[in-house]
């Protein structure tokens, strides 16, 4: 592997790391770990942690998809890995 | 109108679309269609995604089951949406860029072994079989409500069409047909959630509405945890599972998404590794319309059937009650002679004193949860055209659902086992016979267990996400970020995560080992970990894990051709073109 392949493979996974750790905090931590605590707090007529777990979490994934998309491909770019 | 005319109409209209996109995609699957964009728009395949994977689990059974589990059905949320992002983030780009056909075909060509290609087709099978059985169980339900017959009958109808269609369906263009079967099935999702949302809390959101207020000023929430308390079941917005089970359960659901052989397949249509990312984001989109929605529905439908059956006089009850009654799929025994319908938790022993002050003498109300959803708009006094196009809805999520998997059963069978391996001189048009025939087994198999459901729809679905969290996940996942892994360790990892995860299914669900079925209850005490069959994917996937680590360690490093290879799949330039199916 090239250097610059290998730099780029490093980058790739710092961002899975991070996204992935969203990913693990909404549904694993506030969906379950925290979910009781958490129903004492009340948004509308949501308990917090139930929200977390039936909604929250779902609107999180959306956007970190979404978010990887974009980091990848200003990645892609700046090594010059993207397709043409 | 009734709503039988309705549903012929509305059926009758949809399948004709369906039938039609198929003959029309498949007439113009020619050169000049599709080979000069090189394969689908990643939006459209992210709806044709979403219909694939949305199965009749998802569609009738999932806000069912959620709300007879309240908090605890958060796991096939959560499950089935997180699955996603694993999905998006650490398989697509690079089974894409690997740019073959199916799954097995990168287990085979990644560890360098038909052995390895043939594991991979046995857990696919395994994995499709499963699903497809609780698809044809949703399909039977369907038919049996609304052809007013009895749930075997609806089945075995369900069979026929489902046969028919994947004869008709499982070929090129599939992809547009999916992408109708979607805008059906989220019209139909959504139009009747919106219309009792509005109903019930006067919002047109629903997945806003379920947390608003009824007419009263009171939380819907408040409401129901308050009405489930009164009949003894646990407050509606509380689990009850095990956090153990509950963490065990969505990872296996999580890790069984991003393993599932027919979702992946689709990443492989799409023109370029940026697409395939793209793809996956907007898939997940597509899906997360209806998993919100599902959650609201839920508890709309929990909270009206508690208020309009909850001792209410059984003569007196609407006509959906005796039309559900037909089906064998709800049951009214009245056990104390009063000629009212006592729904309540009997199993709660702390609330027995309460029902026997009050004359209850046991539960008297059995109702498959499989039903909620399409019996909702009727609870709810919607117009007959909506109940009949929940029944469409649901149809196009089952159809399209048990397509994908035919396929993946098929193209296992007569291209990854019979032309890769066994008959290499097989012709095209042999290839296709064994491809049909493979169909139809696959299509009675499922019926049978359609007909002799292990478990409601949802349920039976979680099993196959379990096998392929056990199996594949782990093998793709280390074959793509471990270079040191080799055949040998994927292979064993493979075996041994297909292995004792079946063996706890049938142990601990089927109760094989200790005298059938009527053991299953007593046997919970002696779960692993207090882990139950539905969660035990994500043990059965660690196994796997250490398993294939340890041994590729002690076993030779892969060829070098074989680094070169997770070299190239992991930079995006340089892909091959789209393939279209």
């Amino acid at each position: 592997m090239s250097k610059d392949n290998k730099a780029y493979w490093k980058r790739n996974l710092k961002y899975l790391f991070g996204l992935l750790t969203i990913w693990f905090i909404v549904s694993f931590i506030l969906g379950i770990v925290l979910a009781d605590s958490l129903n004492s707090i009340k948004i509308g007529g949501f308990p917090l942690g139930f929200w977390f777990a039936q909604q929250g979490s779902i609107y999180v994934f959306v956007v970190l998809i979404f978010i990887y998309m974009r980091l990848m491909n200003r990645l892609d770019h700046e090594f010059e890995v993207d397709e043409i | 109108m009734g709503v039988q005319t309705w549903t012929f109409i509305i059926v009758g209209i949809t399948f004709a679309l369906y039938i039609g996109i198929a003959l029309w995609a498949r007439a113009s699957t020619t050169k000049e269609f599709y080979v000069a964009g090189g394969g689908v728009n990643p939006i459209v395949n992210g709806m044709a995604t979403a219909a694939d994977w949305m199965s009749a689990a998802s569609f009738i059974s999932m806000a069912g089951i959620i709300s007879f589990m309240g908090y605890d059905g958060a796991v096939y949320l959560m499950g089935w949406t997180g699955g996603y992002v694993l999905l998006a983030l650490l398989l697509a780009p690079y089974l894409r860029k690997f740019g073959k056909f199916t799954v097995p075909d990168f287990i085979g060509d990644r560890y360098y072994s038909n052995t390895a290609r043939t594991v991979a087709v046995i857990c696919a099978l395994m994995v499709s079989f499963t699903y497809v059985a609780g698809q044809m169980r949703g399909v039977g339900v369907v038919f049996s409500r609304f052809l007013e017959v009895p749930i075997t009958q609806g089945v075995l109808i369900g069979m026929g069409v489902v046969f028919f269609y994947a004869v008709l369906g499982g070929m090129k263009g599939i992809t547009y047909t999916q992408v109708a079967q979607y805008c059906v099935l989220i019209f139909a999702f959504m139009v009747p959630a919106i219309f009792i949302s509005i109903q019930m809390v006067n919002n047109p959101i629903p997945q806003l509405g379920f947390g608003g207020t009824l007419s009263d000023g009171t939380y819907l929430l408040d409401k129901l945890n308050g009405l489930h308390i009164e009949l003894g079941f646990s407050e509606y917005t509380q689990g009850t599972k095990p956090m153990i089970d509950m963490i065990a359960i969505t990872a296996a659901l999580m890790c069984g998404t991003a393993g599932l052989p027919h979702v992946i397949v689709r990443f492989f249509t799409v023109p370029k590794v940026r697409d395939a990312r793209k793809s996956a984001g907007y898939a997940l989109l597509f899906i997360a319309i209806l998993y919100t929605a599902a959650p609201a529905i839920a508890v709309f439908a929990r909270t009206n059937l508690i208020t309009t059956v909850s001792n209410q006089k059984y003569s007196e009850l609407p006509e959906w009650f005796n039309n559900w009654e037909t089906t064998g799929l709800l049951a009214f025994e009245d056990k104390n002679g009063d000629g009212r319908v006592q729904y309540y938790n009997d199993k709660n022993e702390a609330y027995t004193e309460i029902a026997e002050q009050r004359g209850w003498k046991g539960n008297e109300l059995t109702i498959d949860r499989d039903i909620m959803v399409l019996a909702n708009p009727e609870i709810a006094r919607l117009p007959n055209w909506v109940i009949a196009l929940v029944a469409a809805g649901g149809l196009a999520a089952a159809l399209s659902t048990a397509a994908g998997l035919l396929l993946v059963i098929s193209t296992s069978i007569s291209h990854d086992l019979l032309k890769k391996q066994i008959l290499p001189g097989l012709t095209d048009r042999q290839e296709l016979f064994w491809a049909r025939a493979s169909a139809a087994v696959g299509v009675c198999i499922a019926g049978y267990f359609g007909i002799h459901p292990p478990g409601f729809v949802a349920a039976v679905v979680a099993l196959a996400f379990g096998l392929a969290a056990s199996s594949f996940f782990p093998a793709i996942i280390l074959g793509i970020f471990d270079k040191r892994m080799n055949m040998q360790g994927a292979i064993s990892g493979m075996v041994i995560g297909i292995s004792i995860m079946s063996l706890y299914i049938l142990k601990f669900k089927f109760g094989v080992f200790d005298g059938g079925k009527e053991a299953v209850e007593s046997l919970q005490s002696s779960w692993w970990f207090g882990v139950s069959p539905e969660g035990f994917g994500t043990i059965a996937m660690f196994v796997n894990v250490i398993t294939a680590l340890v041994v590729s360690r002690l076993t030779p490093a892969p060829p070098s051709e074989i680094r070169e290879l997770v070299e190239m799949i992991r930079i995006p330039r340089g892909a091959a073109k789209g393939i279209v199916h």
